[in-house]
């Protein structure tokens, strides 16, 4: 299996079910970007790197995740509208345990 | 007023490199950054990160790629006019343009190069109530001389390198200096948490942590701010305090350019690849900031748009002249300054 499908609800609160590659080293905030489910320029503002929470998320689904790294911890610590099943977008690789995860993109930072 | 031949809206890498191009044509320019410093998000996010894909370079830090670039422009002499966010453009009837700071510093060229990047940095404010009251009588979200903080009681919150660094140079300006964090665990350089430990150990330095600051007291002027603990009863407190300095990092917004009747798609300015020039004949758009198809926002892409760029401007501001391109290998490289590099001449001798 390469494709792994995924639930998506974008900050206007519209739900899109997508199938996600886990064969191209992406992870979930560029899978948003690759089906533009948010503006560029308001999503994965610094590339990539958790040094800005633009691609913060919240899981809905009890699907296992990776546990949360320093850097992704840091930045979380000092984002808005932070909740405790907030996670970064870039900090989740794609892989196929992820099958069926939900996850709602947080509001943009003003 | 400040007149050049090609203005720069951005120091970063992209807009750096295209000092260098306009250099090479004779072409002087000027930069305005929203930052207190060049580099772009180069220096302002991850100046110690590397990078890995600058043809040349196997791995550089984008702090050191800033500091080259600096280097490799240094004998053309670019101006700069560095913390003030470009605002508004004006066409005169020549059609050149002037291109006026949020601190009312005005430029004037007949060519305008937007590198701006994301946008211009704007800090990230934290959600208190009544902050917008208290922004400049006690509230900063930036430092741009420390003086100002002399013999007074300082907080600062945040836990990155930034929040560190000033409280640690405050440290010995300020009468108190407090740094409140919502963790214990800071992120920045090793040194810097270690010297901000010693600090601390020496009573030099207020860390209260886990903590935020949940409000801001004061008639006109700030007064104390109201500090809650992260605990279990949530214990609140009142510091007394002159200065409030959120350090939560840097959000960019494509901010007042976004206004200037350029034709925008995606938060980026759509140009033509011919030369990059946008709508606006004489405004160029470079690097992050642009879009067109096929565009990927890399340093490197940005350095090639920035010499096209710089070609079409040259043709701009001097249409009679003449001009084929000049490999530095042969032509060398003349700086304003009289400065002068070339290659060094081949011995031509007998071999007997």
């Amino acid at each position: 299996m390469t494709d792994i499908k995924i639930k998506i609800t974008d900050r206007d609160g519209v739900l899109h079910e997508i199938d996600a590659p886990t064969d191209m080293n992406m992870n979930l905030m560029e899978v948003v970007r690759s089906y533009e489910l948010a503006p560029e320029g308001t999503i994965g503002i610094c590339g990539g790197m958790a040094m800005c929470a633009s691609c913060q998320c919240y899981v809905l689904s009890d699907t296992e995740l990776p546990e949360m790294g320093d850097d992704e911890e840091a930045m979380l610590s000092e984002a808005f509208n932070v909740k405790d099943n907030s996670r970064l977008g870039c900090q989740l690789h794609i892989t196929e345990d992820m099958d069926g995860l939900e996850v709602e993109l947080a509001p943009e930072e003003l | 007023m400040i007149k050049t031949d090609i203005l720069i809206i951005g120091a970063g890498p992209t807009g750096l490199f295209a000092v260098f191009e306009a250099g090479l044509l004779k072409l002087k320019c000027h930069l305005i950054d929203a930052l207190p410093q060049a580099g772009g998000q180069c220096s302002e996010i991850y100046p110690k990160k590397p990078i890995y894909d600058i043809p040349g370079f196997p791995e550089v830090l984008a702090g050191d790629l800033v500091d080259n670039l600096m280097e490799q422009i240094k004998s053309f002499q670019p101006g700069f006019t560095l913390g003030e966010r470009a605002e508004t453009i004006k066409k005169l009837e020549d059609g050149t343009f002037v291109v006026t700071t949020n601190k009312g510093t005005e430029h004037h060229a007949p060519v305008v190069a937007i590198a701006g990047g994301l946008g211009s940095f704007e800090p990230r404010k934290p959600l208190l109530e009544n902050l917008s009251k208290f922004e400049d009588n006690g509230v900063a979200y930036m430092i741009k001389d420390p003086e100002v903080y002399r013999d007074k009681k300082v907080i600062i919150a945040g836990g990155g390198d930034s929040a560190l660094d000033w409280s640690i140079f405050l440290a010995d300006v300020a009468s108190q200096v407090t740094l409140v964090h919502r963790r214990n665990e800071f992120r920045g350089a090793l040194d810097s948490v270690e010297k901000v430990q010693e600090l601390k150990d020496k009573g030099k330095l207020n860390l209260i942590t886990p903590a935020e600051i949940i409000g801001l007291n004061g008639d006109t002027q700030l007064e104390s701010v109201l500090i809650r603990k992260i605990s279990d009863d949530n214990e609140e407190l009142v510091l007394e305090v002159d200065d409030f300095i959120p350090l939560f990092g840097l959000s960019p917004k494509l901010g007042p350019i976004g206004d200037w009747g350029l034709e925008i798609e995606k938060n980026a300015i759509k140009v033509d690849t011919f030369d990059y020039q946008t709508n606006i004949p004489g405004i160029y758009a470079i690097g992050d900031v642009n879009t067109y198809p096929g565009k990927l926002k890399l340093i490197l892409c940005g350095f090639h748009e920035a010499t096209l760029m710089c070609q079409s401007a040259f043709q701009k501001i001097h249409p009679d002249k003449k001009y084929v391109m000049k490999y530095t290998t042969v032509g060398g490289v003349s700086g304003f300054d009289g400065t002068k590099k070339e290659a060094p001449k081949a011995v031509v001798k007998a071999i007997e």
